[in-house]
């Protein structure tokens, strides 16, 4: 239907972007709880949540600060995680580059992993659209994710230090990290990129300030490149 | 106890570093097209930073100053095994939190 209304892509955003609901809420509430036993107060618990939007950039920079790692070393490893936000900007920069400034500057500030994920699949899907039916669409994707990112990261700080010892919060971030990080492993250069970074951060953890996760994410990085590039080379030959 | 100073330096500079990050193409570049070796890069920063982090709190956990722990260890592994059998986030979380219990319940 090419005639869809810009009212309608926003609507088709929100239905698709609903669900996350369900992994953005579990999400926040560990951030606000863990951040709360932390010993963040609440105006700085919510100010992280509403300034950065990115959970697992978040959990970084605390587990980090919890272990007392250098202050440098917190913001470098937490971008580190955020870098892939870079990622997420040049690639749907072709389709919404041409809006007008003020909305791709709103935009870019709810460029998360979930409105990130369905609309390049869409934009891709739907090269009928216009410029402004792919922006309603991004907006459509936020409405259900990013208010809920808030209010969970509200009520987990709220709940806060009553978490009693026996739910072992101490293991939800590995947990959570882990379940995020699996399904993501598509391909041979994504779990290579995992693994050695495992390995590295293993082998390198005596060394100070956590330069290890440093090194580690870097040697991975270089890793998941190196084997995607030879593996298109080897399907192109 | 973190000190305020350091928490706010590092809200300030996430809440610039990443803002800049989801700027910089669809703000400042416009449509031109990155170098594919970039972006390639790119592609994998959180799958190689996320396991390091990871990794050595699952191995010496901080809660067990360090001691490896059997139920922990049996819940990172599980959670791992479910991830990529299921590839859905909830329910791997699920299982991983019900092995944890399950094991610290058994460890007494």
């Amino acid at each position: 239907m090419p005639t869809e209304t810009t009212k309608s892509t926003f609507g088709q955003g929100v239905r698709d972007a609903s669900p996350f609901i369900l992994v953005v809420a579990p999400f926040g509430l560990l951030f606000g709880v863990v951040a709360t036993e932390a010993g963040l107060n609440l105006l700085e618990t919510m100010t992280f949540s509403i300034l950065v939007i990115a959970g697992a950039a978040q959990l970084t920079a605390l587990q980090l600060m919890t272990d007392n790692a250098p202050t440098i070393i917190v913001i470098i490893s937490a971008l580190a995680v955020n870098l892939r936000m870079a990622m997420y900007s040049a690639s749907l920069a072709p389709y919404i580059g041409p809006a007008p400034l003020w909305q791709r500057a709103c935009a870019a500030y709810f460029l998360v992993d979930q409105s990130y994920g369905l609309a390049a699949l869409k934009y891709e899907a739907r090269p009928d659209w216009t410029v402004r039916q792919r922006m309603a669409y991004f907006f459509g994707t936020i409405a259900p994710v990013c208010p809920f990112w808030y209010l969970a990261t509200l009520a987990g700080a709220l709940i806060g230090s009553s978490v009693p010892d026996w739910l072992a919060l101490d293991f939800a971030m590995p947990i959570t990290f882990i379940a995020l990080i699996a399904p993501a492993l598509r391909t041979r250069a994504h779990v290579a990129a995992a693994l050695i970074s495992i390995i590295v951060a293993l082998i390198l953890a005596f060394l100070p300030y956590n330069l290890g996760l440093l090194v580690a994410g870097i040697a991975g990085m270089i890793t998941g490149a190196e084997v995607e590039r030879r593996t298109a080379e080897r399907s192109a030959a | 106890m973190i000190d305020t100073a350091t928490i706010w330096i590092v809200i300030a500079a996430l809440g610039i570093g990443s803002y800049f990050f989801r700027f910089v193409f669809i703000g400042l570049i416009g449509d031109r097209a990155l170098p594919a070796w970039v972006l390639r890069h790119l592609r994998y920063t959180a799958v190689a930073v996320l396991p390091g982090l990871v990794a050595p709190l699952v191995v010496w956990p901080p809660a067990t100053e360090g001691q490896t722990d059997a139920p922990r260890l049996a819940a990172a592994l599980v959670t791992i095994a479910v991830g990529l059998w299921t590839r859905n986030v909830l329910l791997t979380i699920a299982a991983g939190a019900i092995t944890l219990y399950a094991g610290l319940y058994l460890a007494g």
